[in-house]
């Protein structure tokens, strides 16, 4: 019995030291002079200050900027100190509000705009800090961005060509449109037209 | 379904099954005690601790000893992970200084953990420091799989002891009883040769993805536009900055994969950019959830002697696991009807995912989240990448029943096959009594000690899931938690039982279960489910180690053919619709009506 109970104690504190205190320094370990970037939280600086992380979603709401999905983080969108799905069911009418008042908000944008408007820009990501956005989510808006930036929609387009990732090898996940990183494109193309 | 879902479900399923041998017969070697390759720079280690815990590796242990070394093993890790949480407030590695955590929460927290199940009842990023994440949780990630796989391995070795052999009866007689192996060396090498070195390429190859690992505090960015919002007071909010979390993420995920552990770093798990950031990351932490629970039929096979017995198993399960499957992501893509309405489009093209995205990631898209839905609640694992909450009402009712079955479609690492093996003395039962005749498995006599203990084991997690659901669902605290309204709010109860009820983890998050009656009623739920099913499981083992084999004969029932495939997979059904379909007829089965009428 007390032979079973002094095994009890030490290989707990042993195992404990082996997963909890060896294997996560490892893992740092390693990651951190592999990946610096990466295990760092893939973050973005613009002119020697943080700008955001690539994999972390921003609020956008501007006519000037592309959208990006809706948040259901509180208390303020993109929370991303405070991770968060709507939990909203598939009957529920808050579901259907918030969908339809976003509908009101992306016409009232763009009131000539009379295509149809893709399932994602009107549903909050699992998230609430998705930093994507599907290719038809992006070309719904591309126009309006264009004519709000004053450039030609065939620039803007071609901006949105370059932030698109495709399918994992052709295969895995959804072709997708990084928000974030676009939006930064964007402002940089304004701020100093490329030369031709 | 479109075409990309139907290639991404068979990629899955291929990869899934290709590791199955090579990874098997592995995980047998360990367990046997032979030369597995690692042991050549891991065995030093493993006769280290060994020696300073004063245990003799080769001395076996019957059932009840090794039932109790268990049980005491996961007290000290409950009480452990409880105190970590109580005192994280002055411990180090607290760079966000966070609050010692509240009692119920640390009890759940601490039960959740320690009994595989996982259960998240907090929000990882704002309530856990990295000193509770690493030396509490990302612990109890390894050991409680670690304990799961050691229950199953004494259980294989009931079936094939043959006491008759004259080195078993030595040892035998010694302690008067059939033997099952010795716990600490199956804990032990379980943890270092299975699960440390799958989780150190997991979690290396999740770094590369982006997920982070560091002991930097979090990070403030400026955003590029105001947001704004209101808070619980309605008042308005106005964020300039953002706050980006970090901590060792990866670590803690790749075991909480491959242990169907499924507790993440993070509030939303697994949906979460830096838990799970691109879709080749999604792949393998959705690979890791099944592969060592399917890789475990063969290990069974192989240690029986009789490798289509495992293939059997395994086949079994698939029979199960993919129509479900398929059946969810149908129901998903197909979306929601009352955002047709609204001129929304869902239809899946080159260019969107479509379908119903509420609660799921633009990354991942359809046939990701419900692949991940449908393994995370086959097997025991629990965690997410989409918001089951939000899935359409079929697309829902698929994890529930999935777990609602009892874990055992995969089921967790040691647990899964554990539990279908108690079905498999069912159906070897229920087959016996058609032809009259005392059934056997395996060689081994199936008798009235080892029908009760499987009868334990399949009766007691539908009386905890149906007992704890009707309380939860009549009592105020009970329903003071539910976030939806109508049918879909009594899923949401339901859920929460039926994961707590079979050691899942994952939820219906709307229901608002931080609150002493969800953390205590839950974390008695998952006690018993684990513990409850863990011990008649190695009463059954030491039972049978003590059996004589019984030579097959005409009148033998095999136990590898399609007909024992189809039965095994029936009787799993059987019970599973006869026990929940009232229940599920309640919740999403009406919401599914509902849905439809509009």
């Amino acid at each position: 019995m007390l032979a079973h109970l002094r095994a009890t104690f030490v290989i707990f504190a042993l195992l404990t030291l082996v997963t909890g205190v060896a294997y996560p320094l490892v893992v740092t370990a390693i990651g951190q002079t592999v990946f610096p970037r990466q295990a760092a939280g893939s973050l973005i600086e613009r002119d020697g200050k943080l700008a955001g992380s690539r994999l972390i979603g921003q609020p956008f709401d501007g006519l000037h900027y592309f959208w990006g999905r809706p948040s259901a983080t509180s208390p303020v969108p993109y929370n991303a100190a405070s991770s968060s799905g709507s939990n909203l069911g598939p009957t529920n009418p808050a579901l259907f509000d918030a969908v339809k008042q976003r509908i009101r908000a992306l016409q009232s944008a763009d009131p000539t705009n009379d295509a149809k408007i893709p399932v994602d820009l009107v549903t909050s990501s699992g998230s609430g800090l998705d930093p994507h956005i599907s290719r038809a989510a992006a070309e719904f808006q591309i126009k309006r961005v264009a004519a709000a930036r004053k450039l030609d929609v065939a620039t803007v387009r071609r901006l949105v060509a370059q932030h698109t990732q495709g399918r994992t090898l052709g295969l895995l996940g959804e072709p997708r449109v990084n928000v974030l990183a676009l939006n930064l494109a964007l402002d940089d193309l304004t701020k100093s037209p490329p030369v031709k | 379904m479109s075409f990309y879902a139907w290639l991404q479900l068979a990629i899955y399923l291929v990869v899934l099954l290709a590791l199955v041998k090579p990874l098997g017969s592995y995980m047998a070697r360990v367990f046997d005690g032979r030369a597995c390759g690692l042991d050549r720079v891991l065995g030093p280690l493993e006769r280290l601790i060994y020696r300073v815990a004063g245990v003799r590796a080769t001395k076996e242990m019957n059932w009840k000893t090794y039932a109790g070394t268990m049980l005491a093993f996961n007290v000290l890790g409950l009480l452990a992970v409880y105190a970590i949480q109580r005192t994280q407030a002055w411990l180090p590695l607290n760079p966000q200084g966070f609050a010692n955590v509240s009692a119920d929460s640390s009890f759940n927290t601490a039960v959740s953990f320690a009994t595989n199940t996982n259960w998240q009842g907090y929000g990882g990023e704002t309530t856990m420091s990295y000193l509770t994440q690493m030396l509490g949780l990302t612990v109890q990630n390894f050991v409680s799989a670690a304990a799961g796989l050691a229950v199953l391995a004494a259980m294989i070795r009931g079936f094939r002891r043959r006491p008759e052999a004259v080195a078993d009866r030595e040892q035998a007689a010694a302690q008067g009883e059939g033997l099952i192996g010795n716990f600490w060396v199956d804990l032990t090498r379980s943890t270092l040769y299975i699960l440390l070195p799958l989780s150190l390429v997991l979690a290396v190859f999740l770094v590369s993805q982006g997920v982070v690992q560091s002991f930097a505090p979090y990070q403030t960015v400026a955003l590029m536009q105001e947001a704004h919002g209101k808070d619980a007071e309605g008042k308005d909010v106005t964020a300039t900055a953002q706050t980006i979390p970090l901590g060792p993420a990866a670590s803690q995920i790749a075991i909480k994969q491959l242990g169907t552990n499924g507790g993440g770093f993070f509030n939303v798990n697994s949906a979460h950019p830096f838990e799970n950031p691109t879709p080749l990351a999604d792949f393998f932490e959705r690979l890791a959830i099944l592969v060592i629970s399917g890789a475990l039929c063969y290990t069974f096979g192989v240690m029986v002697g009789d490798t289509r017995q495992g293939w059997a198993i395994l086949a079994a399960m698939l029979l199960i696991f993919i129509p479900l499957l398929v059946l969810c992501t149908w129901a998903e893509e197909a979306g929601n009807p009352k955002l047709t309405a609204m001129g929304v489009d869902q239809h899946p093209s080159a260019t969107q995912p479509g379908g119903n995205m509420e609660g799921k990631e633009a990354r991942f898209g359809i046939a990701p989240s419900t692949l991940w839905a449908s393994a995370t609640t086959a097997a025991s694992n629990g965690s997410v990448n989409s918001m089951h909450d939000s899935f359409t009402p079929l697309g829902g009712l698929v994890p529930m029943w999935l777990i609602q079955l009892g874990e055992v479609i995969f089921g967790g690492v040691g647990s899964g096959l554990y539990g279908m093996l108690a079905f498999a003395i069912i159906t070897v039962f229920v087959a016996g009594l058609m032809v009259g005749r005392t059934p056997e498995y395996l060689g081994k006599k199936i008798e009235a000690y080892e029908m009760k203990m499987a009868s334990l084991v399949i009766l007691f997690p539908p009386l905890v899931v149906l007992v704890g659901t009707a309380v939860g669902v009549v009592s105020g605290a009970g329903k003071d938690a539910i976030a939806n309204p109508g049918a879909h709010g009594f899923s949401e109860v339901l859920y929460a039982f039926s994961s707590a009820g079979n050691n899942n983890g994952s939820a219906f998050a709307g229901l608002g279960a931080n609150t002493p009656f969800y953390n205590a009623a839950l974390g008695i739920a998952m006690l018993v489910a684990r513990y409850w099913l863990a011990i008649p499981i190695l009463a059954i083992a030491g039972s049978l180690a003590a059996k004589k084999v019984t030579p097959t004969s005409a009148g033998t029932l095999p136990t590898h053919r399609p007909l024992f495939v189809v039965l095994l997979a029936s009787i799993v059904i059987v019970v599973g619709a006869l026990t929940f379909i009232p229940a599920l007829a309640l919740g999403p089965i009406v919401e599914q009506l509902q849905m439809i009428a509009g």
